[in-house]
C-alpha cells in the first residue's frame, strides 16, 4: 500500500487546463520530488491533497483511503506562499495553529518546547512575529508544520528564503522525520537538493505527467554516454590523432598541465584502451546528466512538440 | 464546529485586546454622556451667569415688558442717551444695551443689541418673541380691537397626538422623543455594520497579505475560517456595546446625583435645553412630564429587541460581504472599487432616515424597511412610532433568507478570491468562480 496514490487527476480552470490525468505513487517513508516549471500545475495538485481544491475527475488515495476531511489532521503542509500572524506571539500563534490541526491546548505546548528547545528558539516564545527576522520566522513556520506529527508531509519550495546554514537544518530535519516515519512530498526548483533527497520523482509540464520514477533509473534512462578522461602525456601529438579518430573533445589545463577529454560513445573501452597506452590516467568518470539537465532538455524538448 | 470555536476564540481575542479597542470602548461612553451632561452644564453655567441687560427704549412701547428670568435681568433707561450706555458696556456695567429707536408702528425700525460677546441664542430669542408679541398687539389696538378681545384671543396651544389602533387602544404620541430614538439607533446600526464590517474586511485582507491563508485552509475550510471570523468580530461588536451601555449608565447615574436631579429629570433638562436652544418658547412643566410619560409608553422592550435582532442580522448580511470584498484585494486600498456595491445602500439606508423619520408609516418607509439591504436601518427608524409586528416580522425573515444566501454567496467568492495574488479579478471573472467546484 502507497501513502500517497494520485490516479488520472484532471483539473480545469476557466480557460486552462491545469492537470491533465496526473497519477504518481508515493512509497512510505520516502521523499518524493514534484518538479516542474513555473505554472506547471504543482501547486494545484498539492492543494488538491490538501483539499483546499477539489479534482474535477479522478482520485487521490492517502494510505489506500480515498481522501477525506479525517486526513487534514494527518497532513503537514508548508505552502510556497507561507506568513504568519504578525502582531502574534511566536508561542500562541504556534499552538493556535497546531490546535487548529486538533492538538489539544497542552500536548502542543509540551511539543513545541521541545522543538523549541531543539532549535534552540526558546526565548522567543513570547515576542511577536513581526520582532523576528525572516529566518527566525521559517524556523517557526516549519515546526508549526510538523507539530502534529503527521505521517504525510507537503513542502511546497521549502527552501526559499532560507540561508544555506537554516537550508541544511531543514534538510537534515526532513531526513530525519522520513526515518522517524513520515512520508515527504517536496516540490522544489532546486535540483541539487532533488538529487540530494528524493528517492523518486515526477516531472510536470503544463499539467501533463512528462518524466516519472526512482532518481537513479532516469538518470541512467537519460544517459548521454559521456565519459570524462584527464590524462598527463609527453606525445601530444599521438593524443591528437587518437582524440580525432574517436572524435574526442581535448582541452590542455594550463600550458604543460594534462589534458581533458570529453567523449561520447556506447563502448568506450577500445578508446580508452589507447589513449591509457599513450600517457598516465590522472582521472576517468562516467558522465552521468544532473537532474538539473534533465528538467531543462525534457521541458524544452516538450515546448517544441507542442 | 470546534475549529470554528477556536477561530472565534482567536478573532475575539486579538480584537479586544488591542489598544485601539480598549480606548475606543472607554471614550465612547464618555463622548456619549457629553452629549447629555454639557447642554445640561452648559444650561447650569449660564442661568448662574445672569446677563444684565439696559434697555434703552425710545419708542416706549416695551416698557414693563420684558420679565427677569434666570437668563437675563433687563434694566430700563430712561433718559440717557445709547452712547454712554454702549460705554458702560464696554466698561463690563452691562452685559449688553438693548436700543429699540422710535418708530411708526407700520414701519418699525431696526432695534439693536450692543455686546461684547456674543448674544446668547435664547436671549435674542426671548427679546424678538416679546417684541413681536408687543407690535402684533399694537397693531390691533390701531385697527380698533377692542383691548380685552386681544387679551381673550392669547392662547396657549398644547397639542398632542394620539395614535389609535385597531382595538381601540390610544397611545398619546410625542414624536420628538421617538425621532431622536429613532434617528440614533439607526445611527447606531449604521456605525457598527461600517466599522465592524470593515475589520472584518481588514482580518480577510491581513490574512492574505500575511500569506498565512493558505496554512490555515490547509486546516480548516475557508468557510469555516470566513464563519468564524465573522462571528469572532461581532462579538467585539457586541462587547463594546454592552461596556457602552454600562459605563453610558454607570456616568449618567453618577451624573445625575452630583447634580441633584432624578435620571428622567436630567433626560427632561437635556430634551430642554435643546428646545431653547432652537429658539423656541420654554416648555411648560405639562409638557416635561408629558415627554417622561411618553417616554415611558415606548415598548422599549420590543425597542430592544428589534435593536439586537436587526443589528445582528444586518451585520452578518454585510460582514459576509465585507469578507468577500477583502478576498478579492491584495491591500485595503484596492477595495474601493468592490466597496461601492455595499457601501451604497448602507449609505441610502442612512440618508433615508432622515425621510423616513418624518413620515415612518409612509410607501418608503415601508418598502425599505423590507428590503433586505436596507431595512435594518430603516426599520430601525420606524420601530419607536410603533411598527405592526407582522411587518417586523416579516421584514427580519427576509433578512435572515438574504443573509443564508449571502453567506453561501460570498463563502463561493472568498475561498476562491483567498488564494488569487496579483491581478484584480474582474466582475465577470468572480461570478465564474461561483460555479467552481
Amino acid at each position: 500500500m502507497h501513502a500517497i496514490e494520485v490516479k488520472d487527476v484532471i483539473k480545469r480552470y476557466a480557460d486552462h487546463l491545469a492537470l491533465d490525468k496526473v497519477s504518481l505513487t508515493v512509497a512510505r517513508q520516502s521523499i518524493y520530488g514534484l518538479l516542474g516549471p513555473n505554472g506547471a500545475g504543482k501547486t494545484t495538485l498539492i492543494r488538491i491533497l490538501n483539499q483546499i481544491t477539489a479534482p474535477d475527475s479522478g482520485e487521490v488515495l492517502l494510505n489506500g483511503k480515498r481522501l477525506q476531511r479525517e486526513h487534514i489532521a494527518r497532513i503537514g503542509y508548508l505552502p510556497e506562499e507561507r506568513g504568519l500572524y504578525k502582531k502574534m506571539k511566536v508561542g500562541e500563534q504556534a499552538v493556535y495553529l497546531a490546535q487548529l490541526k486538533g492538538i489539544s491546548k497542552n500536548d502542543a505546548e509540551k511539543r513545541l518546547k521541545a522543538w523549541f528547545d531543539k532549535f534552540e528558539i526558546g526565548a522567543w516564545w513570547n515576542k511577536k512575529i513581526e520582532e523576528l527576522s525572516k529566518g527566525m520566522q521559517q524556523k517557526i513556520q516549519f515546526i508549526t508544520t510538523v507539530i502534529h506529527e503527521p505521517d504525510i508531509l507537503v513542502f511546497d519550495e521549502p527552501f526559499s528564503g532560507f540561508d544555506p546554514i537554516n537550508a541544511n537544518l531543514l534538510k537534515e530535519s526532513m531526513l530525519e522525520l522520513r526515518d522517524r516515519g513520515a512520508t515527504i512530498l517536496l516540490s522544489t526548483h532546486n535540483m541539487s537538493s532533488v538529487e540530494e533527497l528524493c528517492d523518486s520523482i515526477t516531472l510536470i509540464n503544463k499539467g501533463r505527467t512528462i518524466v516519472q520514477g526512482a532518481v537513479q533509473d532516469i538518470k541512467r534512462q537519460h544517459d548521454t554516454h559521456r565519459h570524462e578522461i584527464i590524462i598527463e602525456t609527453e606525445h601530444p601529438e599521438a593524443l591528437n590523432t587518437l582524440t580525432e579518430r574517436y572524435n574526442m573533445a581535448s582541452e590542455r589545463l594550463g600550458e604543460n598541465g594534462p589534458f581533458h577529454l570529453t567523449l561520447v560513445s556506447v563502448a568506450p573501452n577500445e578508446a580508452l584502451h589507447e589513449v591509457l597506452n599513450i600517457g598516465r590516467l590522472v582521472s576517468y568518470r562516467d558522465i552521468l546528466p544532473s537532474m538539473n539537465d534533465i528538467f531543462i532538455s525534457e521541458v524544452q524538448s516538450q515546448n517544441h512538440i507542442s | 464546529m470546534n475549529k470554528i470555536g477556536l477561530i472565534v476564540r482567536r478573532e475575539y481575542m486579538t480584537r479586544v485586546r488591542k489598544r485601539s479597542f480598549i480606548i475606543m470602548t472607554l471614550i465612547g461612553p464618555i463622548l456619549l454622556a457629553a452629549l447629555y451632561v454639557i447642554p445640561i452644564l452648559f444650561a447650569m453655567y449660564t442661568s448662574s451667569g445672569q446677563k444684565k441687560v439696559a434697555v434703552v427704549d425710545e419708542s416706549h412701547w416695551f416698557e414693563g415688558r420684558f420679565e427677569d428670568s434666570k437668563q437675563q435681568v433687563f434694566t430700563e433707561i430712561i433718559g440717557i442717551p445709547i452712547d454712554s450706555i454702549k460705554k458702560k458696556v464696554l466698561d463690563g456695567y452691562y452685559d449688553m444695551a438693548l436700543y429699540i429707536p422710535a418708530m411708526q408702528l407700520n414701519a418699525p425700525s431696526k432695534a439693536i443689541i450692543y455686546s461684547m460677546k456674543q448674544v446668547p441664542m435664547e436671549t435674542e430669542g426671548y427679546i424678538k418673541s416679546v417684541m413681536k408679541k408687543e407690535i402684533e398687539e399694537q397693531k390691533l389696538f390701531a385697527s380698533g380691537v377692542d383691548p380685552s378681545v386681544v387679551n381673550a384671543v392669547k392662547t396657549d396651544i398644547n397639542l398632542s397626538t394620539i395614535k389609535m389602533n385597531e382595538e381601540g387602544a390610544e397611545k398619546e404620541t410625542f414624536s420628538k422623543v421617538q425621532f431622536s430614538l429613532g434617528i440614533g439607533l439607526s445611527m447606531l446600526i449604521y456605525f457598527f455594520i461600517m466599522t465592524f464590517g470593515g475589520q472584518v474586511m481588514s482580518g480577510v485582507v491581513e490574512e492574505k497579505t500575511n500569506r498565512i491563508i493558505e496554512v490555515i485552509i490547509s486546516s480548516v475550510k475557508p468557510f469555516q475560517l470566513m464563519m468564524g471570523k465573522i462571528i469572532g468580530v461581532s462579538l467585539v461588536a457586541l462587547t463594546q456595546f454592552a461596556v457602552w451601555i454600562l459605563l453610558t449608565g454607570v456616568i449618567f447615574v453618577a451624573f445625575s446625583t452630583f447634580i441633584g436631579l432624578s435620571g428622567t429629570q436630567v433626560i427632561s433638562a437635556g430634551t430642554l435645553m435643546d428646545q431653547q436652544i432652537a429658539g423656541n418658547d420654554i416648555m411648560s412643566n405639562e409638557t416635561v412630564k408629558s415627554i417622561m410619560e411618553i417616554a415611558g409608553s415606548i415598548d422599549f422592550g420590543t425597542v430592544i429587541c428589534s435593536f439586537l435582532l436587526f443589528f445582528i442580522c444586518g451585520y452578518l448580511l454585510y460582514a459576509t460581504l465585507y469578507a468577500a470584498i477583502g478576498s478579492l484585494v491584495d491591500n485595503n486600498t484596492d477595495s474601493q472599487q468592490f466597496m461601492l456595491p455595499v457601501t451604497v445602500p448602507l449609505i441610502i439606508g442612512f440618508l433615508s432616515s432622515f425621510y423616513i423619520v418624518n413620515n415612518p408609516d409612509g410607501q418608503l418607509a415601508l418598502w425599505l424597511s423590507m428590503i433586505p439591504i436596507t431595512s435594518p436601518i430603516s426599520m430601525m427608524v420606524r420601530i419607536p412610532f410603533g411598527v405592526p409586528y407582522w411587518q417586523i416580522a416579516l421584514s427580519v425573515v427576509l433578512l435572515i433568507g438574504t443573509f443564508i444566501f449571502m453567506t453561501w454567496f460570498a463563502g463561493r467568492i472568498y475561498r476562491i478570491g483567498i488564494l488569487m495574488y496579483g491581478k484584480k479579478p474582474t466582475y465577470r471573472e468572480i461570478f465564474k468562480w461561483i460555479k467552481y467546484k
